[in-house]
């Protein structure tokens, strides 16, 4: 093991982080507000969006990331006259778009049914209470329904956030020079496998447990209820009274 | 040239790939069943140090699970693929060889989802092992079994019962990640996709054909799986 190299080899990883940031969370945004939407079409007792969203999780969990992510970035240039047509090309030409689609749709098939999970896990009494103050609709999601959901779903999500770091790894596959693809060009020119994927693997465990973290600091800021009241030392001085 | 039908290029004709994509799809099963394999057998030790009283055991089986989960697995696969090579030729050297050794594509594969499917599958045993009732491993030890006999007659038998569900999930995960494979030059699924697509210049039918192909190997063994957890529960009382 050599430290100077693993030292620099380490600066020169860290310059691939914010690409690695910048893909999950751009991803995990824009799969979240779709896995909304999936989850109250599956939720909505309607037969033709309940089918089309359990037959869109089907083939997005079924189907590996990476033939995704080359469904749409190598494969949609087979109707580029098409796209160039409609104005899309500029979208699909770009690497760091197909890589930011195919997780967001990866992503918001995984996460729907995270979300149907909390959203169903909610207590009927609690709705029934709403109803019966008078809230409907709207006002009974945004109060009562939705922050309840959130919180019982919160941990599997951040399980889920954790994959979509290590997914974003697949984007180096079509030229994106993230942690992992730095990692990948380093190795092949050096030849010193054992210690860049030290390096590379440590980045990654650091990113994740300080993700961990900030899901476990939330988590604890959403369930006050769940906390131990603070203990109110009884007076010293009472007892001499 | 005459622009060839969809059914024409992915089909058995003069012109299709349907041969070489299923002999592709075989070797997709094949490394995704190698590297299950594997990760079995390496899940089943990890459980083992995870559950044994030894600190430092449990210690180790805790960092490997915790690291392979938690990294990338492509990184996992580009360290066998160069680091393996380096190694052997390494170890090669020692004994007079000269030069590069490469290991075989398939071995790489193979060891990779093995190496990271065993951190998920030891989860798996454990958690399956601590719903084995104490009872059971109490009265086998009361008519006198040695440990590799109550092993293989009452604790294994009984893990393999309550794990069917998690090993389901566990096989859907290396399927999906032996496609990685594809980086090291291992003619899968996906690789031949990829050579087909670029030899015709028809990505999208390719790329979609490799999707169906991989849905349909889900979808059968998300009904095997389920098959086995019906079968291996038929004795079981259920509580509804």
């Amino acid at each position: 093991m050599d430290l100077a190299f693993m030292w620099s080899t380490f600066l020169q990883l860290l310059s691939g982080v914010p690409l690695t940031l910048n893909l999950s969370f751009t991803s995990v945004a824009f799969g979240a507000v779709f896995a909304m939407i999936l989850a109250l079409m599956r939720m909505s007792g309607v037969r033709v969006p309940d089918v089309i969203a359990r037959g869109y999780v089907f083939v997005f969990r079924g189907t590996p990331l990476l033939v995704q992510i080359f469904l749409i970035y190598y494969g949609l240039g087979q109707f580029r006259p098409t796209l160039q047509e409609w104005g899309l090309w500029g979208f699909f030409r770009e690497p760091y778009w197909c890589a930011v689609l195919a997780l967001t749709l990866n992503t918001a098939a995984y996460a729907s049914e995270i979300i149907r999970g909390g959203l169903q896990a909610v207590p009927h009494q609690q709705v029934e209470a709403a109803r019966a103050c008078g809230m409907s609709g709207f006002l009974l999601f945004r109060r009562i329904v939705f922050p309840i959901a959130v919180r019982q779903a919160l941990p599997a999500y951040g399980s889920e956030i954790i994959l979509m770091v290590k997914a974003t790894s697949l984007a180096s596959i079509i030229t994106m020079m993230e942690v992992t693809g730095l990692a990948a060009k380093l190795i092949s020119q050096t030849f010193r496998a054992i210690e860049i994927f030290v390096v590379a693997g440590a980045i990654y465990l650091i990113l994740n447990f300080v993700i961990t973290r900030i899901i476990m600091a939330i988590e604890w800021w959403l369930s006050p209820h769940l906390r131990r009241p603070p203990s109110v030392e009884p007076k010293l001085e009472a007892a001499h009274v | 040239m005459q622009q060839l039908s969809y059914f024409e290029l992915v089909g058995f004709g003069p012109n299709g790939w349907g041969w070489a994509l299923l002999t592709a799809t075989a070797m997709t099963l094949a490394v995704a069943l190698c590297g299950f394999l594997v990760g079995s057998v390496v899940g089943t030790l990890v459980a083992w140090a995870k559950l044994s009283r030894n600190i430092a055991a449990r210690w180790l089986a805790d960092g490997y699970t915790t690291v392979l989960r938690g990294i990338p697995d492509l990184l996992v696969i580009y360290l066998f693929y160069f680091g393996g090579s380096a190694a052997l030729s390494a170890i090669g050297s020692l004994f007079g060889a000269e030069g590069f050794i490469g290991v075989p594509a398939f071995v790489t594969g193979a060891l990779a989802i093995g190496i990271v499917s065993g951190a998920y599958q030891a989860e798996v045993f454990r958690g399956a092992y601590q719903v084995v009732s104490r009872g059971e491993i109490e009265a086998a030890r009361s008519v006198g079994m040695h440990r590799w006999l109550m092993f293989r007659r009452i604790i294994a038998p009984q893990v393999l019962r309550y794990a069917i569900p998690g090993l389901g999930n566990t096989w859907q995960l290396v399927l999906k990640e032996s496609a990685l494979i594809s980086v090291t030059g291992l003619v899968e699924l996906l690789r031949q996709s990829h050579i087909a697509a670029g030899s015709t210049r028809r990505p999208f039918d390719f790329y979609l054909t490799a999707g169906v192909l991989y849905l349909a190997i889900t979808w059968v063994s998300t009904y095997l799986f389920q098959r086995a957890e019906t079968h291996s529960m038929r004795g079981m009382r259920r509580a509804s």
